[in-house]
């Protein structure tokens, strides 16, 4: 496991790693060791999921056993709840690493009178803890007994007692507890708990849901300040950790080609750097798509693995659209060097796509990136948040090593232009423009690199077209009025050709009526050498 | 430490349990006020069983026991808890459902 926490010079605070993908990055360690940490947070939002698969990982990762003392859910209902994760409770508590206990109050049961204390519940809780030598508990939630007895002065000095008994066995406790009104707990369980307090959220902006998580202290120990948003599926919680953000990835000279050989010729260098960043934008219908796809497709070849995000077109719709001009996507794809996720934007907040896609760069490693579109994105979040997530995102990638490429939508007016131009522009290292060009009733394709940080690359715009084998730049033809694409190209070239073929016809004109002369002349200096022959002869005669 | 009564023609219709953790002077303040209202009210009628939580506290988890002491009707059901000292005995009688004697002749 790694740990990535500052090391502190003296005195460090013992830790527990709690083998929830992140959190221990945000928490320097992990929870406290031996004293509880208390997750609070509104219904629904994964405090019993985060509780939960503390124990798990503890168990499975940590070889800590654990204690699970449920308030709310049986043991068969909180096994069935959590299967879906990947956590078999029922085989855990088989293997005698974890303990389930459903403590139940039922107040219609209940009559009170007079004095009495909760040793009955510290027996228990000793009693689970000591029969698998647990080193974590967790109490789910223990604001329960609040509603089930009457005697409040009573049990507020008996959580308290709680509390500090955990201590002292030394075991590594995590409480959960409903967020109240005005507290971060119905019950002011943050009064007792004072050494670490989590707070959960799930929060709707515009109809998207993230989940977040916050460190509201961690008494003797630095920790993440911000709100992180975090996700649940099928492998437990991941919280997402802010990423360096200091500039110190380190830096290859390997250049990777970007699968379009006349763009490799502009860059200069024959392609872009490994672990760089490339952004191609431009306007509707000018072959972004084909552009990354063709990337992606060439580091396939190339024996790399490429993970695609694409959130305008399916898998299958893209794998179609791309064998129409002789980019086969399906065969990388079935050899594995190939992964295409499609999802529409707006099925994640903004966070939550960073999040996934880190989790999937984690799990899939791969050599490349293509994002396609990222002008998507801005559909559901705003400026500052879509650059905040590409700042983040960029860094992330290049803290791997990762060589990413990303299209961006522009439209000559609205946000999306300046989303590229002032918010991104910065972070990208190559930047390659498509754009239309538009001239004598007809639009043709041309493309030129804005930016190549690094690289000594051409100027020019080269008009491209696509063909059955992908895209091909074509060679620059200068007229008197600019370059020329299209038809006026063709033109051109045509022009050139007859004016090229005329010229031959001229040679060979030319070469011909030489040759005439040749022999015509020749024949005359034969007819000469015949007629001195006979003079000669007529004067040896005399 | 099971008491049972002198007269046993009649014992077993009120069986209950007393959960205790050590002799603590709640507990035991509980046991006596027990013995006295058992006596008034249910004489020859019940069983006490006195249960340990310090020595058995695995039979913590069976009836849920929370607070200590917690008194437990077992017999007749449904199932009543009671917790506490028992000082108040009206709210005892009221918890294990007893009519008082008077009303019962």
């Amino acid at each position: 496991m790694k740990n990535t926490g500052i090391q502190f010079s003296g005195y460090a605070l013992p830790k527990v790693l709690t083998g929830i993908s992140g959190l221990d990055e945000l928490t320097n360690g992990g929870f406290p060791q031996g004293r509880p940490t208390l997750i609070c947070g509104g219904a629904g939002c994964g405090k019993t999921l985060m509780a939960i698969e503390f124990l798990v990982r503890g168990i499975t990762e940590f070889d800590e056993p654990g204690v699970f003392i449920a308030f709310e859910e049986t043991e068969e209902d909180l096994s069935k709840n959590v299967a879906s994760l990947g956590f078999d409770l029922p085989d855990l508590i088989s293997k005698k690493k974890l303990k389930v206990d459903y403590i139940h109050v039922e107040r219609s049961e209940i009559e009170e009178t007079g004095e009495y204390d909760l040793e009955g519940l510290f027996i228990r809780l000793g009693y689970a803890i000591d029969s698998i030598g647990a080193k974590r508990i967790v109490l789910d939630t223990i604001e329960s007994l609040f509603s089930g007895l009457d005697n409040q002065a009573i049990l507020r000095a008996e959580v308290r007692r709680l509390f500090r008994w955990l201590k002292e066995k030394g075991i590594t406790a995590v409480i959960t507890g409903e967020r109240g009104e005005a507290t971060l707990t119905r019950q002011g369980l943050e009064e007792y708990v004072s050494d670490c307090v989590i707070l959960l959220d799930n929060r709707f902006v515009d109809q998207i849901s993230t989940r977040r998580l916050r460190i509201v202290k961690y008494r003797g120990s630095i920790h993440g300040t911000n709100e992180y948003p975090f996700l649940i599926d099928g492998n437990g919680i991941s919280v997402l950790p802010i990423t360096s953000l200091g500039l110190k990835h380190e830096v290859s000279d390997e250049i990777v080609s970007t699968g379009v050989d006349g763009i490799n010729e502009m860059l200069g260098l024959g392609g872009i750097y490994k672990g760089s960043s490339v952004l191609v934008t431009g306007t509707a219908g000018t072959a972004k798509t084909t552009f990354v796809s063709s990337f992606a497709n060439q580091s396939c070849i190339d024996n790399k693995r490429c993970l695609y995000f694409a959130f305008e077109e399916s898998e299958n719709q893209l794998i179609r659209n791309m064998s129409q001009v002789g980019i086969n996507l399906q065969q990388h794809v079935d050899n594995g060097l190939l992964k295409i996720s499609a999802t529409r934007p707006s099925l994640n907040g903004l966070e939550m796509h960073l999040l996934t896609i880190h989790k999937m760069i984690e799990e899939f490693r791969p050599d490349c990136v293509v994002i396609d579109p990222i002008s998507n994105l801005i559909a559901v979040g705003n400026f500052i948040e879509v650059q905040g997530m590409l700042t983040r995102l960029i860094d992330f990638l290049k803290t791997k090593q990762i060589t990413t490429i990303f299209s961006a939508l522009i439209t000559p007016r609205g946000n999306n232009l300046e989303l590229t131009e002032e918010g991104i522009s910065s972070l990208i290292d190559t930047w390659i423009l498509v754009r239309d060009v538009e001239g004598i009733g007809e639009r043709n394709r041309g493309i030129f690199i804005i930016k190549a940080r690094g690289m000594n690359h051409s100027n020019q715009v080269r008009e491209f077209i696509i063909t059955n084998h992908g895209i091909k730049l074509l060679d620059v033809n200068v007229g008197p009025t600019g370059i020329l694409t299209g038809s006026a190209r063709m033109a051109y070239q045509m022009e050139e050709k007859t004016r090229a073929n005329e010229k031959l016809r001229l040679e060979s004109r030319m070469d011909r009526e030489l040759q005439r002369q040749k022999a015509l002349l020749e024949a005359k200096i034969s007819n000469l050498r015949l007629e001195f022959e006979s003079i000669e002869e007529e004067l040896k005669k005399i | 430490m099971d008491i049972q009564p002198e007269d046993k023609s009649d014992a077993g219709e009120y069986e209950l349990r007393l959960y205790v953790a050590g002799q603590t002077q709640k507990s035991m303040q509980a046991f006596s006020n027990l013995k006295k209202y058992c006596e008034e009210h249910l004489k020859g009628r019940y069983t006490i069983e006195v249960v340990d939580l310090l020595i058995n506290p695995q039979l913590a988890e069976g009836d849920q026991i929370l607070a200590i002491p917690t008194l437990v009707r077992k017999v007749p059901e449904p199932i009543r808890k009671i917790i506490g000292d028992l000082s108040n005995e009206e709210k005892v009688l009221i918890g294990l459902d007893i009519r008082p004697r008077s009303a019962n002749v």
